[in-house]
């Protein structure tokens, strides 16, 4: 039977389709070709053996062969996977702290004012990711600008040093990732009705209570989003630890390129691409069970 | 000293010029029922946000208990209200919608759920606690943020149009609910309307609003008897407004020379309610009947007078008004006492 229904499907079905063989051949198929990869034996020449496989390559990301030949762990990898959990989590932590009020802050202007602002917020992005973080090499670097500020403001009597560790590339991935958490949060704050927050000013709410007990739940939808977009951009972020983080502070993105460029061990590098991606789909996992409990709990007991 | 006083308060929005209340002064006692009634956009809701404490007046100063309220901020007032758009929280079961204010005082979880299933119960939506905002239709959400004021028990509850989207049959008995509740918490409400009758019906004291003035304040049958002014007596109700003169004796007559019954010394209007009329043989007055309108148990005609432009309205029960019809000659009775000068 064909009825109307079914038709529509078809058709929506129809217009969907150029996006999905798109992402099915540019995105299925690479991945595909990577999970092979990982399972395969490497050339000692970069490349693989085609044919021979092996789990290899992830057992070298938790355990290492010593001169005996006896297997024992190896925690070096796990803890760059640690120290990007890390850098990333602060990373989201720092933007929704800076980013919430902002977001609030243009939601509530007039709205050609609002549209100008969103306009600088966007303006970064004209500048290539790699000039602007070399531009906080200039600032971060030792005797650099923000060293000179602080001894002029004798805050400090010697360079700071920040450049070339966690924390100048926690400074720069804040930076970096800041509009991804403003844009979300934004978007929902301007659908959000304030009013709602006059009602909970009438119903003895201080500021601090209508924030968190009102507005936080009606953004929640874009907090979310504002902190996934941070995350895991952040976790695989790359050209940031490269140019402001020191050799001792490397991040998975640089790490997997080290293993497919000067280690040519494409295998490894392909499996800590995939352990990256179990990890992401784990926490995505981890938070839509979350909130189905969360939301459960909510409807059983008021 | 009442318990509110509002001391010549104007207040003009931030970035505009229009001034939207102008010198307006109020005293309203402890648990009375004080009814703000106008024509949409003079400033009804303007008035209650200012008692809330969500605008600040450009002038003038407000005491509650003999306490300055205007540097308390809203969320310290003992005041509560029931917004005109609801403004429930969308992300909130009723139940903790009604519970939020003695949720935010830091009252006991058992107590607010009692509290707020007795408010609840009182505007008979005790089987909806569980369910979402958007699950209910207009009518319930408005009981909803009714619920939810009341279960703070305010000193003061505002109300803005807080029936305005109830059938008829619900309204009504929403009206004997509210007025029961006001006298039984001895809170004082005021509450904004359009509707005349229910104001008329629900008040101790009415203050008629025109464009940021108050035009009269008074009971309903001062308002409704005895308005103070043109824009009043059309205002509530339906009204019968005569232009007279004093002829030379000092008696008032319309234009046509008939006397009115009352005395006078200056050209003024005259208001007759439409159902203080009656068709009568030996009525004082006479016209021919031009249109007639049959409601139920009254039918209104719409009499023009003879010797004038004047047209007036009466109201006849339906039985008084069997076999008189268009076109007819009638003759119109009526007390001079219930003849009342408007604007001497
Ligand atoms: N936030 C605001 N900014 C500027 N002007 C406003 C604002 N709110 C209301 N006004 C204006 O103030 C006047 C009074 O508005 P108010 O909302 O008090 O009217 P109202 O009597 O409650 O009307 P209604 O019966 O339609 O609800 C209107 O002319 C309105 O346009
Ligand atoms: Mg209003």
């Amino acid at each position: 039977m064909s009825t109307a229904a079914s038709v529509a499907g078809r058709r929506r079905a129809g217009l969907a389709a150029p996006a999905i063989l798109c992402i099915a051949f540019f995105m299925g198929g690479p991945m595909c070709i990577m999970v092979f990869v990982s399972l395969v034996e490497r050339a000692p020449d970069g490349g693989v053996i085609w044919g021979n496989f092996t789990t290899d390559a992830y057992k070298q990301f938790l355990f290492e062969e010593n001169l005996l030949g006896e297997t024992t762990l190896n925690a070096d990898y796990l803890r760059i996977y640690l120290r990007s959990a890390l850098l990333a989590g602060f990373t989201v932590l720092a933007t929704l702290i800076v980013g919430f009020p902002t977001a609030m802050y243009i939601a509530m202007q007039h709205p050609r004012r609002r549209a100008l602002l969103i306009f600088f917020l966007s303006l970064p992005f004209w500048v290539n990711l790699l000039v602007r973080n070399y531009a906080w090499l200039l600032l971060l670097r030792a005797n650099g600008l923000l060293d000179q500020a602080a001894m002029a403001l004798r805050l400090t009597s010697e360079p700071l040093n920040i450049l070339y560790s966690n924390t100048a590339i926690a400074i720069g991935l804040t930076y970096s990732f800041l509009p991804l958490m403003v844009l979300p949060i934004y978007a929902a704050m301007e659908k959000f009705d304030f009013s709602l927050v006059e009602a909970a000013f009438d119903l003895g709410a201080s500021r601090w209570q209508a924030l968190m007990h009102v507005i936080v739940p009606g953004v929640k939808g874009g907090i979310v989003a504002g902190c996934l977009l941070v995350f895991i951009p952040g976790l695989g972020s790359y050209v940031t630890p490269v140019l402001l983080g020191g050799s001792k502070s490397l991040m998975i993105g640089n790490l997997i390129e080290t293993q497919f460029a000067a280690a040519r061990n494409w295998p490894f590098g392909a499996a800590l691409a995939f352990v990256l991606l179990m990890m992401v789909m784990a926490a995505a996992l981890l938070r839509a069970a979350l909130l189905r409990k969360s939301r459960r709990a909510k409807s059983s007991n008021p | 000293m009442g318990f509110l006083e509002v001391e010549a308060v104007s207040h003009q929005y931030a970035g505009t010029d229009a001034q939207v209340l102008n010198e307006v002064s109020l005293t309203i006692q402890e648990n009375e029922f004080f009814t703000l009634l106008g024509p949409s956009g003079c400033g009804k809701t303007t008035m209650l946000r200012i008692l809330a404490g969500f605008e600040v007046p450009s002038r003038g100063r407000v005491t509650l208990d003999g306490q300055d309220i205007l540097r308390i901020p809203p969320w310290r007032r003992p005041v509560n209200t029931v917004f005109q758009s609801y403004a429930l929280f969308p992300h909130l079961t009723i139940l903790r919608n009604v519970t939020f204010g003695l949720k935010m005082r830091g009252v006991a979880k058992a107590d607010r759920h009692g509290a707020a299933r007795r408010a609840l119960d009182l505007v008979r939506l005790d089987g909806f606690a569980d369910r979402m905002p958007s699950d209910l239709s207009g009518g319930q959400q408005q009981r909803v943020a009714l619920a939810r004021a009341l279960a703070c028990q305010p000193r003061l509850l505002l109300l803005d149009e807080p029936l305005s989207a109830l059938d008829y049959k619900l309204r009504k008995e929403m009206q004997g609910e509210l007025k029961r509740i006001q006298r039984e918490t001895g809170t004082s409400f005021v509450f904004v309307t359009h509707d005349q009758e229910e104001a008329l019906a629900m008040s101790d004291r009415i203050a008629v609003m025109r464009q940021g003035t108050l035009e009269q304040v008074g009971n309903p049958s001062d308002i409704y008897d005895r308005p103070s002014s043109d824009f009043v007596a059309e205002f509530i109700g339906d009204s019968n407004l005569l232009n007279a003169a004093p002829d030379s004796q000092g008696r008032l007559c319309l234009p046509g020379g008939r006397a009115l019954g009352i005395r006078g010394d200056a050209p003024a209007r005259v208001m007759i309610r439409p159902e203080a009329l009656r068709i009568a043989p030996d009525g004082n007055l006479s016209g021919q009947v031009t249109d007639l309108v049959y409601s139920g148990a009254a039918t209104r005609f719409l009499v023009a007078l003879d010797g004038g432009e004047e047209t007036v309205q009466i109201q006849q029960t339906s039985t008084e008004a069997a076999g008189i019809s268009m076109g007819d000659k009638v003759c119109l009775a009526y007390d001079p006492q219930q003849l009342w000068v408007v604007a001497p």
